[in-house]
């Protein structure tokens, strides 16, 4: 077994919007941009992990080795929601760990164009002829704004508004100034869907779309492409000098799904196995929140990056209002975090979304990052979360020398 | 005109005089359900039993929605209910506007009934939601 794993290429691609090109299109860029980041080939790599949510039918990953190189190697196509692509991350790993393959190369890609809101309750309804009962509930229609609702900002704002009420000093405000933080930071990521900085004014008056998440607050639809080269702890001791001196450390890699409560018949628990993961995560690394240097979280909404905090531990029992009232979470601040712009500027191509934060923790932990560098990272961490719901906690640290 | 008729939009809505929601309960732990369940996702246990649920609770979370699918009128209120006495559902906040800082989370809400349809046939589809108590 493997002691560790490395990586030792990523790549992503700006995200944004492609028509002109496919999914195998943005998927063969990143994977032969992250080949040549670690100065290798197809020719060596022994695995393959191929993450695309809307396309997970669509054999992916064999479509991806047409274009770079059809060597034969076992391929898995994999979906897990919006932790899809970190899934495929781990694949890999697993494989590294399992002895089965010492280089492996894994990639998330999703081409979602201006879809607006997900899922079939986003769309719209005929008008029935005659009701009949159908599905678990037995329902004689769509229940999507009859019976609540289902959709993503909605799901999200009523798990940060669960959250408000829970703990004093959270509300609309501090949910706001989430975003606000983050389009202030993707300004500084050339990689970043969106590059503007907005005022908390303006990202409080903007377009309401499920209270407290108005537009600023919500990650936009787009396209997007991520990968990595993954190596065992024996294969990167026969490397060159130069990419083992650039190589990051995976010192956790941990994968959870929502354990029982009860208010899983109301809507999906995004907490409770975002708090597994990273306690499994600190322990494997033996790191603890105050050693991180920077976190990739997953705020698909802003109401979800303030719950997050303390999910993942950033902050104190109930202080996430208080952590983001005092600037905690900015890159100047004790734990920066989404200092790429997160999802909510930067961008959220499905499948991609949990390579690229792989992507942004390690270009920073071999001090890449350009303008947005945070200086002197040595840990990081990155976290997913899919809803339904599967949570991916990676940690990752720089070579010690 | 013969009597109306009425259909609940959800199998777990029973209507009639005394409107409330019915959970399949698991006879081991309690863990509630409002769908069918091959064995219990708290314990494992297979057996179940049909249970009355309370018409009362309070607001756990909510959210306004003012985005929605083209023919779902907006805004709307969509709310988390801890019911008395056990189940955790979702539903329609009613009768209590769409200005947050009017919707108070932890109210004590109950439960209601509204039509919200009618097929080609003439029957109304009957869902549940909560207003404030």
């Amino acid at each position: 077994m493997s002691d560790n794993v490395w990586i030792i290429g990523t790549t992503m691609c700006r995200f944004g919007r492609y028509p002109d090109k496919d999914t195998v299109d943005l998927a063969s860029e990143v994977a032969l941009g992250a080949l040549a980041d670690a100065g290798t080939t197809m020719a060596d790599m022994q695995v393959l992990a191929v993450g695309c949510l809307m396309e997970a039918a669509n054999m992916m990953g064999q479509h991806l080795q047409k274009q770079i190189g059809q060597t034969g190697i076992p391929v898995y196509n994999v979906a897990n929601a919006c932790a899809t692509g970190a899934t495929a991350v781990r694949t890999v790993i697993l494989s590294i760990k399992a002895g089965e393959a010492d280089m492996g190369l894994a990639v998330g890609v999703e081409q979602m164009g201006k879809m607006g809101l997900l899922g079939p309750a986003g769309r719209e309804r005929q008008k029935p002829t005659g009701y009949e009962r159908s599905g678990r509930y037995g329902a004689v229609m769509p229940v999507e704004g009859v019976l609540g609702t289902g959709l993503m900002p909605g799901v999200f704002a009523q798990a940060g508004m669960e959250y408000a009420s829970r703990h004093d000093g959270v509300g609309f405000e501090q949910f706001a100034k989430v975003a606000e933080k983050n389009h202030a930071h993707s300004a500084l990521n050339p990689l970043a869907q969106y590059q503007k900085a907005f005022s908390l004014a303006e990202v409080m008056d903007s377009a309401m779309v499920a209270y407290p998440n108005t537009l600023l607050m919500c990650c936009p639809t787009g396209d997007g492409a991520a990968a990595v080269v993954l190596c065992s702890d024996a294969k990167l001791k026969t490397l060159d000098p130069d990419v083992r001196r650039r190589a990051v450390k995976i010192s956790a890699s941990v994968l959870t799904s929502d354990p029982y409560v009860a208010s899983d018949t109301a809507q999906p628990d995004v907490s409770t196995l975002t708090r597994t993961a990273a306690a499994a995560a600190y322990e494997q690394a033996g790191v603890s929140p105050t050693d991180l240097d920077l976190v990739e979280l997953h705020d698909c909404f802003a109401t979800a990056e303030l719950i997050h905090y303390e999910n993942l531990s950033l902050c104190e029992p109930g202080g996430a209002g208080d952590f983001i009232d005092r600037r905690g979470p900015w890159r100047d601040g004790d734990i920066p975090v989404n200092v790429s712009g997160g999802l909510i500027s930067k961008g959220h191509p499905i499948g991609a979304t949990g390579v690229a934060n792989l992507y942004e923790v390690a270009t920073h932990l071999r001090g890449e990052a350009g303008d947005r560098q945070i200086e002197g990272a040595t840990v990081g961490l990155t976290h997913v979360i899919g809803l339904g719901s599967a949570c991916a906690v990676h940690v990752l640290e720089k070579a010690a020398s | 005109m013969g009597e109306k008729a009425q259909m609940a939009v959800v199998d777990y809505l029973v209507l009639g005089d005394d409107p409330h929601l019915e959970a399949n309960a698991c006879r081991s732990c309690g863990a509630l359900f409002f769908d069918r369940r091959n064995a219990c996702a708290r314990c494992g246990a297979v057996g179940f039993e049909r249970r009355a649920l309370a018409t009362t609770g309070v607001v756990r979370s909510y959210t306004i929605i003012h985005r929605a699918a083209p023919n779902v009128p907006v805004p709307y209120v969509s709310t988390v209910v801890e019911l008395d006495g056990g189940g955790v559902v979702k539903a329609n906040l009613v009768d209590a506007g769409s200005d947050p800082d009017k919707i108070e989370l932890g109210m004590k809400v109950r439960l209601t009934t509204f039509a919200c349809g009618r097929d080609e046939e003439g029957t109304e589809a009957v869902a549940f939601g909560f207003t404030p108590a």
